[in-house]
């Protein structure tokens, strides 16, 4: 019974740390700033500069991830990707092939730069925060990120499945299209 | 903020007047009820129990009887009322009347004054301008959760669901500034999610609206036209629309004349420069959880942007 008591008291104590329910609306951790452009080298002089997370900062949060579903459509991401992420004039999001890549650092340059023919870049319109959590549902949506944080329902009515019972896509590689 | 207060008890229309009336109907019928039914229990608990004669038992039986007629009649009075208010309620619709279309956002209302002819269309947020003693239709939408709007001085709550086209209509018969609210629980920032409703005289509420219809004046002085570059360069035009500019996001409240409203954010602070510059570079302070995002603005371009926002009038 004791035992029992311990158990669920310690795993009460464990969903409070949870990083899924947390809203941090102003604040992000210091390690996601990363307003230096994208660096293709590790060459430097001086000290070396802190290494710009790999991961979204939001990859475990749902409140980041469903931030991060509005702004798809908010920021009209939807009109070229389709509302669904099956692509349309942009490349399917939903699929297992990355043009430019499928780590989070990769899809925020993405974002923040813009790539050749096409995608444009948004950096200085949109805050690094909302980038971040872009980064964030655009994994969720190839079924990258863990399915407890990964919206569980559409607002709208689409005939895709909600990002949570997406599969694991493995990515691949695809180079330019 | 408003120079009448916020409650169904002082009502400036018909319709809030019906519902007025019908509330002390009520209230008085059920203090009558009330007040009959504590006289007939301390009687009943002084005098006690007196034999079970044939003449009590009558008494009795009068008694019920009395009190059963006097429950139906009560009840019918009531209904009555309920009814014929309801009815008339209705009875403003009107062809000819202002229609206003508001649209519940979290946690703001978008509103466009509608018109068959699409250039004397005027599109506004969180504060409306009504004419005194002309019928005013709102056509309620919403566009995330369920939202309701309550002006208690105008009329009852009407929700505003997805998906889905609700009516009110409306009359101020006395000039004024009303507080609306949101009266459906609808996310953090429910409490504060107001509408400022302000009647004024027709002639004067034309000039209003002619206004409102007006593209954003291009801006004269340097520093104007640097906040401009910010607003149609920066953040601002992914959300909000400038009529007159390139600013033209449909997420977030219009500002082409938001220097003419009276408060931010939906009723929750003044309109004044200090709170506007507060508002846009620490929003999630002022209203945590709202859609805004904190800007990184350096404080010249602050100042600039400000210079330009106010002359949005």
């Amino acid at each position: 019974m004791r035992a029992a008591a311990c158990a669920l008291i310690v795993a009460v104590l464990a969903c409070g740390a949870c990083e899924r329910e947390q809203r941090r609306y102003t604040e992000l951790p210091a390690a996601a700033d990363r307003s230096t452009s994208v660096r293709l080298t590790t060459l430097q002089p001086g000290m070396p500069q802190a290494q710009p997370p790999e991961q979204s900062p939001y990859q475990y949060n749902a409140y980041g991830i469903a931030e991060g579903k509005r702004l798809y459509n908010a920021y009209n991401c939807s009109g070229c990707h389709a509302m669904a992420g099956g692509g349309a004039i942009g490349p399917a999001l939903i699929d297992d092939k990355w043009i430019y890549g499928s780590a989070p650092d990769q899809i925020f340059s993405t974002i923040k730069q813009g790539r050749p023919d096409g995608m444009p870049s948004f950096g200085g319109h949109i805050p690094d925060q909302q980038i971040w959590q872009l980064v964030a549902y655009v994994e969720s949506m190839a079924g990258l990120v863990s399915q407890d944080a990964a919206p569980g329902r559409n607002d709208d009515q689409m005939a895709k499945k909600p990002e949570a019972r997406k599969e694991d896509t493995r990515p691949k590689q695809t180079g330019h299209r | 903020m408003g120079d009448v207060i916020q409650s169904v008890l002082a009502p400036a229309g018909i319709q809030a007047a019906r519902i007025a009336h019908l509330w002390w109907v009520m209230f008085w019928v059920c203090t009558v009820v009330f007040i009959l039914v504590v006289g007939a229990m301390a009687i009943a608990v002084t005098r006690g129990r007196r034999g079970a004669s044939d003449a009590g038992h009558r008494v009795l039986s009068r008694n019920v009887a009395i009190a059963t007629a006097a429950s139906i009649a009560a009840l019918l009075v009531l209904l009555t009322h309920s009814v014929v208010t309801g009815r008339a309620l209705e009875t403003l619709k009107t062809p000819d009347a202002l229609r206003i279309q508001i649209t519940g956002y979290q946690w703001w209302w978008d509103v466009e004054y509608l018109n068959p002819q699409p250039s004397l269309r005027a599109v506004t947020a969180n504060e409306i301008h009504i004419p005194v003693g002309r019928p005013v239709g709102l056509t309620l939408l919403s566009s995330d959760v369920i939202h309701s709007l309550w002006i208690p001085n105008l009329h009852g709550k009407i929700d505003l669901i997805p998906g889905r086209v609700n009516e009110m209509w409306i009359q101020a018969d006395r000039p004024g500034v009303y507080r609306g609210q949101c009266a459906e629980f609808c996310g953090l920032q429910h409490a504060k999610m107001a509408i400022t409703i302000v009647a004024e005289p027709p002639d004067q509420f034309e000039g209003w609206v002619a206004h409102q219809r007006e593209p954003a004046p291009p801006p004269t002085l340097p520093s104007q036209q640097r906040g401009l570059d910010i607003v149609e360069r920066g953040p601002c035009a992914m959300c909000h629309t400038i009529a007159g500019t390139t600013a033209g996001g449909r997420t977030a409240p219009d500002l082409t004349h938001i220097a003419s409203r009276s408060t931010l954010a939906a009723g929750t602070v003044p309109n004044t420069r200090g709170y506007l510059a507060g508002w846009i570079v620490d929003p999630q302070h002022v209203k945590p959880g709202n859609k805004m995002p904190p800007l990184a603005l350096s404080s010249s371009d602050l100042q600039a942007l400000l210079d330009y926002l106010e002359t949005l009038k």
